[in-house]
């Protein structure tokens, strides 16, 4: 029976010679990741149904990232919590400020998770990491216990959508306008329980900071997970981060598809998803004037260094229109070093935009960044539901750091192109 | 087992940013989760909702953050039941975990009124509508993931 890419990790991880969709399968996991928002959900569930022991320390991610450096006593009460039982554990991977990144940008560049691997993460943007060839996705707090406890994890074998990429990049369009462009055409759940699948000729032209932006918002359409094969592109971004060997899987020829889809990158413009779903897309080059508030640079969707680098290349000998909060955050610490060594810190401080180390702060309405009544923000992050960046009557643009960065310079919604 | 219950009824894509926004993920108290259930698109409801009350909804109910505070909220404030014409999938899970009953029933989640008056017999899946008498049948669980929820939720089938 042919598999898709995602059928083949998840046979090989159940100790099957195939899988079909539908099936329920029980896998056995490479990694299990969660954060200070998630993880003292699982520690409690884990201590109060009287479980002592994980399965393997050494496979247990614990990133304190959300409301970190904490944003209040609660928030620092959970991620003692974290700290406490991660001691007591011995979890070798435990990521405290300082050391931490944003989860989705750190796990890849730590090598935690390699091609061929099948991770769960209490964290709906697990899915990150099928930019790598991996099988990934999010799961609950009792999820991630039972994981952490078993290193097990049951799951529906999915069906997939085959999404064909071809051509390359106009300029100033880059993964984010793939991924919304791909939403705005499916809708929000257009790949609901169903893996996105992506291939052809013109994935050669996604760099990995590209793939990995694309895979984070697979969850923006519903899917259990988003992946890409494996080419010199992914081999290259591995070496060096890790002694474990990659193990690649390629989709049979003939892997049945519930759709294709077609993206031809030659076509698509700096796109923009309008409040409150990721599916209300339209190119920048269609919209009316929208005036702005405030602008975020981030995220585990845009927070690496070639996000930092698009908008440093905007803001470059720019500045930030009055009355426009421009906030930059790159995703880890390493990102933040190359922000520095690069220049890029000192172009976004002297257009008139903060630079702050990682959180995952403004994304999610936590802190650094929040909106007040009616104020508008366009942000590189992945949702703008109903007060996800603060106040109910806010609202979020979602957009790639080219647009965000032109949008905080004009102090409207805009393409990059408009200031050339 | 069986419940009765009045509705709140809610549309398509209901995300689990309103469900509980994450400017109150500082805790996973229940009670604390559950004075914010649902505030940001019906800041009435936890005034109104009453103990075994009955959450309607559309299609992929739960969507977006994997957050397990959103199903523990809802259950927390009293809410016996959530039907929709589909759920999310992350939600779906957690759901299950917690022990928030679900049930899929497109029918019943196009048809069900605001305020109505819902039964639910959990055995046979049927969902009858009190306030004008119709009846549907919600899709059965598959034996797996029956098996989960006899044994008490996830980690308790683990032993």
């Amino acid at each position: 029976m042919a598999m898709t890419m995602t059928q083949k990790i998840l046979a090989a991880h159940a100790g099957l010679d195939s899988v079909s969709a539908g099936q329920l399968i029980e896998v056995n996991l490479d990694l299990v990741m969660g954060n200070d928002v998630t993880s003292p959900v699982a520690i409690h569930e884990m201590e109060s149904k009287g479980f002592e022991n994980v399965f393997d320390n050494n496979r247990i991610a614990l990133v304190m990232d959300h409301f970190t450096p904490n944003k209040d006593i609660k928030s620092a009460e959970n991620c003692k919590q974290v700290r406490t039982f991660a001691k007591e554990y011995g979890i070798k991977n435990f990521f405290d400020v300082g050391k931490m990144g944003i989860e989705h940008a750190l796990l890849p560049e730590k090598g935690l998770v390699i091609s061929g691997d099948t991770v769960i993460g209490a964290d709906s943007h697990t899915c990150t990491y099928g930019a790598l060839g991996a099988f990934s996705t999010g799961v609950g707090s009792t999820d991630m216990a039972a994981g952490m406890i078993s290193g097990k994890a049951w799951f529906k074998v999915p069906s997939a959508l085959k999404i064909v990429i071809t051509g390359n990049f106009q300029k100033y369009v880059s993964g984010k306008d793939v991924i919304l462009h791909l939403i705005g055409k499916i809708g929000v759940d257009g790949a609901r329980y169903r893996s996105l699948e992506f291939t052809g000729d013109g994935i050669r032209n996604l760099s990995m900071d590209d793939r990995f932006c694309i895979a984070n918002m697979a969850i923006e359409c519903g899917a259990k997970n988003g992946i890409f094969p494996v080419d010199e592109k992914t081999l290259a971004y591995m070496a060096g981060r890790t002694d474990r060997k990659p193990v690649i899987f390629e989709a049979d020829a003939d892997a049945e598809y519930d759709e294709v889809i077609e993206i031809n990158l030659d076509e698509l413009k700096p796109t923009v998803s309008f409040p409150h779903l990721p599916e209300n897309t339209h190119t920048v080059d269609e919209i009316d004037e929208i005036p702005i508030d405030q602008v975020v640079i981030g995220s585990c969707t845009n927070g690496r260094i070639e996000d930092m680098r698009a908008a440093a290349s905007v803001l470059k000998g720019r500045t930030v229109a009055d009355g426009v909060r421009c906030i930059v955050i790159p995703a880890t610490q390493t990102v933040y070093m190359q922000c520095i060594e690069e220049g890029l810190t000192k172009i976004f401080v002297e257009a008139g935009a903060i630079v702050s180390t990682p959180t995952c702060g403004p994304c999610l309405g936590g802190h650094m960044g929040i909106l007040a009544a009616g104020e508008r923000a366009v942000s590189t992050t992945n949702r703008n539901f109903v007060g996800r960046m603060g106040h109910p009557t806010s609202e979020v643009y979602l957009a790639s750091p080219f647009v965000a960065a032109a949008s905080a310079v004009t102090g409207k919604i805009s393409c990059p192109c408009e200031l050339d | 087992m069986k419940i009765q219950g009045k509705v709140h009824k809610y549309g398509d894509h209901v995300d689990t940013d309103v469900i509980i926004p994450a400017r109150y993920l500082n805790t996973a108290k229940p009670e604390e989760l559950a004075a914010h259930c649902m505030e940001d698109i019906d800041k009435d409801f936890v005034g109104k909702v009453q103990t075994g009350d009955i959450m309607v909804a559309g299609v992929n109910f739960g969507c977006g953050s994997s957050r397990e505070h959103a199903p523990i909220a809802i259950k927390a404030s009293g809410v016996s039941c959530v039907i929709a014409k589909n759920f999310a999938r992350i939600f779906y899970r957690n759901a299950l975990n917690i022990g928030l009953p679900i049930l899929e029933c497109p029918e019943a989640g196009e048809a069900i009124q605001n305020g109505d008056e819902v039964a639910v017999d959990f055995d046979s899946g049927v969902i009858t509508d009190v306030t004008t008498g119709e009846t549907f049948k919600a899709e059965p669980f598959p034996p797996f993931i029956q098996n989960i929820i006899q044994k008490g939720g996830l980690l308790a089938s683990l032993k």
